[in-house]
């Protein structure tokens, strides 16, 4: 490893960490945007984030260290899944730490560790939306595996800068399999997300949230920070799926500076038109009764399966 | 119906709507009740009075409604006693009301419930405050409620409120739940007691529809036109047709203007924000085009005694008029929206359902009520002024789901956006107001479909102009206990859904 690449390396996650709000605020907007309604523009997140950071913090007397430490940690998680994907280059040293695999190990890290302090202050809410969390979770990682798996079957490996340097640079094919797997993907990462048709963001009625009944209790600077690791769970989602399935103009391994400063305007590109395209579902669907989000999942890991099938069958 | 076996013989009370009020004994209101009961009739409102300084002990008021109209029954009550028969066995929507009648008066039904309703420790239990002799009461003291424990294995409670996350009025649910299922839903209201009943006895007569508008804001002309109504059955007058047919007007477009902002919000609580942007916007038009035309965007005080406060002149016609095609367009394309969408329509088909017979069983009344097959509506069954003129179409489901209750809806807006048309284009000429004689009668009774359900106010004029005792009534009270029935079997996160789609107040009920 040498000095460059470790530059380039934190140059990515801290331009994920600062832009994540930005993409956030972007699919906000779409989506007043969508409603007929002006909306808060696009720097709105970043301006909660400000203000939550300048209140004091209220914790319940209840409450135990570890729910003070939750929301470090699911920053930190964040963080660390923003090192290993290739949102702008896939020269990542910190990539050969952790393949595709650990990077779901991590999301489920941070899901535990967010159900444990919802169960922390012993509030009805915190473990309702604890419960239904994991519920998405359960069924929503094996899903996100076999959309991996998929991918890895092309590449022949589970490191995810090598299975999108395989897809970008190597010879340019068509694969069938990618397009179940996009599709299982997509459902995948709205249900993670907390997006409708699986959840609603916007809800104020404490009964029907999942993630939100989990950080009910949070305030100040622990919800500023949960608020801005969700932002940065999105970001990374959305740029596991444009690597994955959109990876033209991320630069390679042995990259030119030139190269470098080309995918900053190509990645922001992709992120504007897959934050419309969320938006957009998001505002033709309605959220699903709580108990089709099993039904939704399962499509998605049968599609992820489809496209794991077509490949072994196809061998394409 | 036929009362001769209960040698009933009323009187019947003067104005727009058929009233008839008797005098009975215990044995015989229980069973008058049964009789109205079994005949398909329904208990509307019951309350009490302090008669001590006239007739000496108490009276409680029954209102039974059946095909004739409406059936008012007092039964005194022995100030000794304080006690009166149960009627909540044959009517469960009593049941409520019975408490809320100990919580103020002290009377106390022979058997049932005897937990408090309206009394949340800010008055000691030994206090009553619509008695004649309640001069203010001790600090409040903190009491336990004990509500109904479900137990059993993997049962547990969610409590909810009376503090919400969204801005909304308070009440506080208390479920019992076995993963995401509702064994058992138990609501707790009074959270919102204003003293309203105590605080009319202090008004004048000429004034008190101020305060009726504001018993629930939402319903503030169906209030307003009941304490009227009441009010002028009293004196012996009818108002001017014209500010009738202005009243009408203002009620249609109360009913649109809340329809419109509930159709938005249950698209929004099945997760589907575009329903609530557009719905929000043509509410917003509808409310701002109330502001220029009657100088309140939710009617408050448009209607006096004796008529209106306002008259329409040609431009501000033309005005509500105009606002009145495009509405009609938009809300076509809303409802076609809203039909084919196939993850609203799974959310509403079969959520929270009253099938018929529980909704004839509980008396659900009101919008719910005819999405719920029954089809009663006061406007098209007891037409008064100008109603009877309008020939109103009655809309009405049998599936007793929130999608029945958004189409019925849907219906009731089309149909009232008819009326509103009908009525500007013919509105009479004349006088918006007319004189008040004072008042002759002692009991005055107004009763009023509205948005939500028919609204009751029954008013007792004093001396020198005052108001005796003035019980407003919300539709509320019936419809609140069948929720907890709606809920019952459905998944935790759909109860919001459930409960906008019935969109009951809370002010209303807690007065």
């Amino acid at each position: 490893m040498n000095i460059t690449t470790l530059i380039t390396q934190l140059t990515e996650v801290i331009l994920a960490v600062i832009a994540a709000p930005l993409l956030m605020g972007w699919v906000n907007q779409c989506r007043s945007w969508l409603q007929n309604r002006r909306g808060a523009g696009m720097l709105q997140p970043y301006r909660q984030i400000r203000k939550l950071f300048h209140k004091d913090a209220v914790i319940a007397a209840h409450a135990s260290p570890l729910f003070r430490l939750v929301p470090y940690v699911q920053f930190a998680s964040m963080c660390l899944a923003a090192a290993i994907i290739p949102s702008l280059w896939t020269g990542l040293p910190f990539a050969v730490a952790a393949d595709t695999i650990a990077l779901v190990g991590l999301f489920a890290t941070a899901r535990v560790f967010l159900a444990l302090a919802a169960m922390d202050i012993g509030t009805a809410f915190g473990s309702m939306g604890a419960r239904r969390e994991m519920l998405v979770g359960f069924l929503a990682e094996p899903a996100l595996l076999m959309v991996f798996f998929t991918a890895s079957l092309i590449s022949h490996s589970t490191s995810l800068p090598t299975i999108v340097e395989t897809l970008a640079h190597g010879r340019l094919a068509i694969y069938p399999s990618l397009a179940f797997a996009g599709v299982a993907f997509l459902m995948v990462l709205l249900a993670e997300n907390a997006r409708i048709p699986v959840d609603n963001p916007a809800t104020h009625l404490e009964l029907t949230m999942i993630h939100e009944a989990t950080v009910l209790e949070y305030s100040a600077r622990h919800l500023a920070l949960i608020e801005w690791s969700v932002a940065l769970k999105l970001f990374n989602y959305t740029c596991i799926g444009l690597a994955l399935f959109l990876p033209w103009g991320l630069a390679a391994g042995t990259h030119s500076p030139g190269d470098l400063l080309l995918a900053i305007p190509i990645t922001g590109l992709k992120l504007l038109v897959a934050g419309f395209g969320l938006a957009l579902i998001e505002s033709l669907n309605a959220k699903l009764r709580i108990f089709r989000a099993p039904e939704f999942l399962a499509t998605a890991f049968l599609l992820a399966v489809l496209g794991l099938l077509v490949h072994l069958l196809l061998g394409s | 119906m036929d009362y001769t076996r209960f040698a009933l013989n009323p009187e019947t009370l003067p104005g727009a709507v058929p009233v008839r009020r008797a005098t009975v004994n215990g044995e015989t209101l229980r069973g008058i009740c049964t009789a109205v009961h079994e005949s398909g009739g329904l208990l509307h409102a019951l309350w009490g009075c302090d008669e001590r300084d006239r007739e000496g002990g108490y009276l409680l008021r029954v209102a039974l409604q059946d095909d004739a109209g409406l059936l008012l029954l007092e039964l005194p009550v022995d100030a000794a006693q304080l006690c009166f028969p149960n009627v909540a066995d044959t009517f469960p929507a009593a049941d409520r009301m019975q408490r809320a009648v100990h919580d103020l008066l002290g009377l106390r039904p022979q058997e049932g419930d005897t937990r408090p309703w309206l009394r949340h420790g800010s008055w000691p239990a030994d206090c009553f405050p619509l008695r004649r002799d309640y001069a203010g009461s001790e600090p409040p003291t903190a009491e336990d409620y004990p509500f109904v424990r479900v137990t059993g294995n993997g049962v547990h409670e969610i409590a909810v409120g009376p503090v919400h996350a969204g801005t909304i009025e308070p009440g506080h649910f208390c479920f019992s739940v076995v993963g995401e299922k509702v064994l058992r839903l138990e609501e707790r209201f009074g959270y919102a007691h204003k003293g309203i009943e105590k605080r009319f006895e202090t008004l004048p007569l000429m004034d008190g529809q101020r305060l009726a508008a504001r018993v629930s804001g939402d319903s503030a002309v169906a209030f307003s036109w009941a304490y009227c109504m009441a009010l002028e059955g009293l004196c012996g007058v009818t108002p001017p047709l014209r500010a009738l047919w202005l009243r009408a007007l203002c009620l249609e477009r109360e009913r649109i203007a809340n329809h419109l902002g509930d159709l938005g919000a249950l698209g929004n609580d099945a997760g589907f924000a575009v329903g609530l942007a557009q719905f929000s916007r043509l509410k917003e038009d509808w409310l701002r085009t109330n502001q220029r035309a009657f100088g309140a965007r939710y009617l408050m005080d448009a209607l006096v005694p004796g008529g209106t406060r306002c008259d329409l002149d040609a431009a501000q016609r033309r005005d509500l008029l105009d606002a009145l095609p495009p509405l009609t367009a938009e809300l076509g394309v809303l409802r076609d929206i809203y039909d084919d969408h196939t993850g609203l329509q799974d959310r509403f088909t079969g959520a929270g359902c009253v099938p018929p017979a529980l909704a004839r069983r509980l008396g659900l009344i009101g919008l719910s009520g005819r999405a719920s097959g029954q089809s009663w509506d006061l406007r098209c069954d007891h037409a008064h002024a100008p109603y009877d003129a309008l020939a109103v179409h009655m809309a009405g489901r049998l599936q007793g789901d929130v999608a029945a209750r958004v189409a019925v809806r849907f219906e009731e807006t089309l149909e009232s956006l008819r009326l509103c048309q009908v009525l500007l284009e013919n509105l009479p000429g004349g006088d918006v107001r007319g004189s008040m004689p004072p008042p002759a009668g002692r009991l005055g009774i107004g009763w009023i479909e509205g948005w939500r359900g028919p609204v009751l106010v029954a008013l007792e004029p004093g001396a020198d102009g005052s108001i005796r005792r003035c019980h407003p009534h919300d539709p509320s009270w019936q419809n609140w206990p069948v929720i907890e029935h709606a809920v019952i079997g459905n998944i935790v996160a759909d109860f919001p859904l459930i409960n906008k789609s019935f969109n009951l107040s809370y002010s209303g009920q807690d007065l």
